[in-house]
Formats: structure tokens, C-alpha cells, sequence
């Protein structure tokens, strides 16, 4: 076993794992944190994204032990006092969200992006969101979705 | 899978922890590759040794005529980086259509060489820039041309349980080149291409100086177009010379039929058509300069 140190969420926290295991499977496996998705398992659809130190990676392929001594954030880090996230709440009212299995995924994808480039173009979202993969909606909600959280940040930005 | 995870602190100490496991040991950069390998059970290494946190192999920069990219460097930072942007754009361009933004962002363009993919589009760009690999072994460090590195499909030749590639460089292209990066795919993103080719050219007046094509993957390694190179020296940039140097070019292609990338007989076609337009794209960047 190796003992991984990492901070998720904002809480340090301090694992014993197989030195094979993928971020995806620590957290969600030895942390409870289900938020995160695994769908293909191959980093080819995003539904796993989280972000270590602010970058979006594809957790599912990514050795557990590259968090050593990072800052990872998943789905479960945005909210804050039980309040959706703002880019949560425009999915929501987007309805960018059928079946819900890459939402968490699309929502961090979005995260990151929107930390890049808080006023990105319609062409600057779906680039932002190509990496990640929705078998449901079409993927025209979830380019509201994303265009409404970057207002709506901009917004409570200028408040 | 691997059984133990360690973090070298130095190009020396990867390689003394490569030695001593004694073929055990392999280097992971971002590992997008490797992690399915091994859980495929396609990498008989045991022991993984982490060279991301060595430090000083981030780096890009022009050094003593070369733009030299470290081993660390990811395809996200070379789609970003302004100097790449000026004075290598295929590369950029290649290496913002790996994968999508998340494989970009852990991916390394050093990793996609050693990989050894004929589709691996970043080392399709860096054929045509003619790139060297330094690579760093017991006995000291020496630079390969790119072409020597490939041998076959996923096969390299330098051996990542024993050397480390260190960087990547490559001449910045002047202000007389011109280059274009053409890729055919099933879709914009998170698919490997059916064809991609990467040319680079300079021009005297109205005539080609010299021109780089590279393509793949039409065969085990992506390769340069030298008939087409070799034809296009001295001939004035017109329609007719961009055909011909894409049917040259097509004549040496041998792809396979794929399920998922096409027959044989399309892609040796599309050869012939994204040279032609690849390097008439590159030639009008030259004249669009004046």
C-alpha cells in the first residue's frame, strides 16, 4: 500500500491505496465521493473530470498517486452550505441534464473553463466542452447551460 | 498492473531507479496512454516512476537556433504557447487536436513519440519540423532524429525501462515558411484521425525552396513524402505542382483497411487530396506574408 496525502474539497485528507489505483477509484470507492462518474473508463468521454490544482483531467486514467499533494476538486467541492453552484443551478434550469450520468463531468469541464475565460463564445464552449461525451441531450442545453453560468458569473462578479 | 509508484526527483535519479529494477521499472509522464496499457496488460512493468515533478523539463524555449519543449510539456501548454504559435503553428495545431481538453491537459507531446502511433498527431507535426529527441541514458545524453525513434506500431526504439527522453527541439520555422496541418476525422474531437499531414515549406519568388510533408497514419510510422519533398524543389507554387506532389505522395502511402478508419483504397486517395491542399494551404501563407 502507499498512503496518499491530498487535499480534496478543501480537506486534507489521508488514504492507504493499492499504488494502482485511479483518482476515480479513490474517490469514490475509499471517500464516498460518487459525484464523480465513471462511464467509459477510458478518458474518452469526461464524465469522471475533476481538477487537480484548477486542471480538468480525466480521473479514471489518472494514477491516484499524481494527487499526491495536490488540491483536487469534484463535483461534490462546488456547492457551498447545501446552495447549487452557480454553474450547477444553470444546468438545472437549463435542463441541460437528462439522464444525469456526464452531467458532473460537464459541470467540472465547465468549471475549468469558465476559471480560463469567464466570457467565452459559443464556439469557445463547445471547444471547452469537447472532451466530454452526453448520449442524451443533444448537447444544445448543455451550451445554454454553460453560456448562462458564464452571465450569470459575470454578474455576480460586477455586484 | 504496476505494484509500487514512485516520483523521480531527477533525470539521474529516473534513470538509477530504471536500473535498479532492471527492466521492472517504466517511465510515466501523463500517463493518458500508458494507464490503459496497463490495465489492458500490454505493459509488463511492475514498478511506475512519475517524471512530472523532476524539475526544469516544463520548459519551452528557443535555445541556440532550436525551440527546445520539455519532456513534461503537455499538448495543452504547446496548443497555448505564443512561441510555438509563431514559429512551429502545425505543432500547435496538431497538439490542440489531441484527444479533448482533458487528455490535452495531462497528455505530454514527448509521451505521444514514445507511444510510437502512427495517428499520434503531435508527432506527425514534428516530422515535418524535422525534430530531434534528446535522450538521456547512463552513459550521457545524445539528440535522434525523430524518423530513427519509430520502428513500428507502438513500438520505439528507445526503450523506456532503461533511457529517458528528456526534450524535444526543432528549427523555428523564418519568416519565408509557410506550413499547414490538415487532419481527417470522424468527428472534431476525442477520435483518432483517419489521415493527418503536416507540411512546411519555404519559397523563393515563385518557386519552392524546399518543402517537409509529413503523414500518417497510412503506415506503421508516420513518414515523410520525399518523392513528393524531392519534386517540389525549384517548381513555381501552382495548382497542377500542389496534384502532382499529392499523387507522388499517395503512390508511397499503404494503409490498411480499418473498420475504423476507412479502406485502404479512400485513404490513399485522401493522401493524395490533403497534400494538395496541405501544402497549397502553406505555399499561400508564404505569398499572404508579402
Amino acid at each position: 500500500m502507499h498512503t496518499l496525502m491530498m487535499n480534496v474539497n478543501g480537506s486534507d485528507v489521508r488514504v492507504d491505496i493499492y499504488p494502482d489505483e485511479t483518482l476515480a477509484e479513490v474517490l469514490r470507492d475509499r471517500l464516498g465521493l460518487i459525484g464523480t462518474k465513471v462511464a467509459c473508463g477510458e478518458g474518452e468521454c469526461g464524465a469522471c473530470t475533476v481538477l487537480i490544482d484548477g486542471v480538468a483531467v480525466t480521473s479514471c486514467i489518472t494514477p491516484a498517486m499524481k494527487a499526491h499533494g495536490r488540491r483536487v476538486v469534484t463535483i461534490e467541492g462546488l456547492s457551498e452550505d447545501k446552495e447549487l453552484h452557480v454553474i450547477q443551478q444553470a444546468f438545472v434550469d437549463a435542463t441541460a441534464s437528462q439522464c444525469g450520468y456526464c452531467t458532473p463531468g460537464f459541470i467540472m469541464a465547465t468549471k475549468a473553463l469558465l476559471d480560463a475565460n469567464p466570457n467565452p463564445t459559443r464556439d469557445e464552449i463547445m471547444h471547452g466542452i469537447s472532451g466530454n461525451l452526453c448520449r442524451c441531450t443533444g448537447y444544445y442545453q448543455i451550451v445554454d447551460a454553460v453560456a448562462l453560468a458564464a452571465k450569470r458569473l459575470a454578474e455576480e462578479e460586477q455586484s | 498492473m504496476w505494484q509500487e509508484y514512485l516520483f523521480a526527483t531527477s533525470v539521474e535519479h529516473a534513470l538509477e531507479l530504471l536500473s535498479r529494477y532492471e527492466g521492472r521499472a517504466q517511465l510515466i509522464a501523463g500517463g493518458t496512454d500508458l494507464v490503459l496499457q496497463s490495465q489492458r496488460g500490454e505493459c509488463p512493468a511492475t514498478v511506475m516512476v512519475d517524471i512530472i515533478r523532476i524539475p526544469g523539463l516544463n520548459h519551452i524555449q528557443e535555445q541556440d537556433g532550436h525551440i527546445v519543449i520539455g519532456a513534461q510539456v503537455t499538448h495543452a501548454q504547446i496548443a497555448a504557447s505564443p512561441l510555438i504559435r509563431e514559429k512551429a503553428p502545425i505543432l500547435a495545431m496538431a497538439c490542440a487536436q489531441v484527444g479533448g481538453p482533458q487528455i490535452r491537459n495531462a497528455g505530454t507531446l514527448v509521451g505521444n513519440v514514445i507511444n510510437a502511433q502512427p495517428a499520434a498527431d503531435g508527432a506527425v507535426a514534428l516530422f515535418a519540423l524535422d525534430a530531434e529527441l534528446e535522450v538521456a541514458t547512463p552513459e550521457g545524453r545524445r539528440w535522434e532524429p525523430i524518423a530513427h525513434v519509430y520502428r513500428g506500431v507502438g513500438v520505439c526504439t528507445i526503450n523506456p525501462c532503461q533511457e529517458m527522453v528528456t526534450a524535444v527541439r526543432f528549427r523555428p520555422l523564418t519568416g519565408a515558411c509557410g506550413c499547414n496541418y490538415q487532419r481527417l476525422a470522424r468527428r472534431k474531437a476525442l477520435t483518432l484521425p483517419t489521415l493527418v499531414v503536416a507540411a512546411v515549406l519555404e519559397m523563393t519568388g515563385d518557386a519552392i525552396k524546399w518543402a517537409r510533408i509529413a503523414i500518417g497514419p497510412v503506415a506503421p510510422t508516420p513518414y515523410r513524402a520525399a518523392d513528393a519533398e524531392a519534386y517540389l524543389i525549384g517548381k513555381k507554387a501552382e495548382e497542377s505542382v500542389f496534384a502532382e506532389a499529392g499523387q507522388l505522395a499517395a503512390a508511397k502511402a499503404r494503409p490498411r483497411d480499418s473498420l475504423i478508419r476507412g479502406s485502404g483504397e479512400y485513404r490513399t486517395a485522401m493522401v493524395g487530396v490533403l497534400v494538395r491542399r496541405a501544402i497549397a494551404a502553406a505555399a499561400q501563407q508564404c505569398y499572404g506574408r508579402r
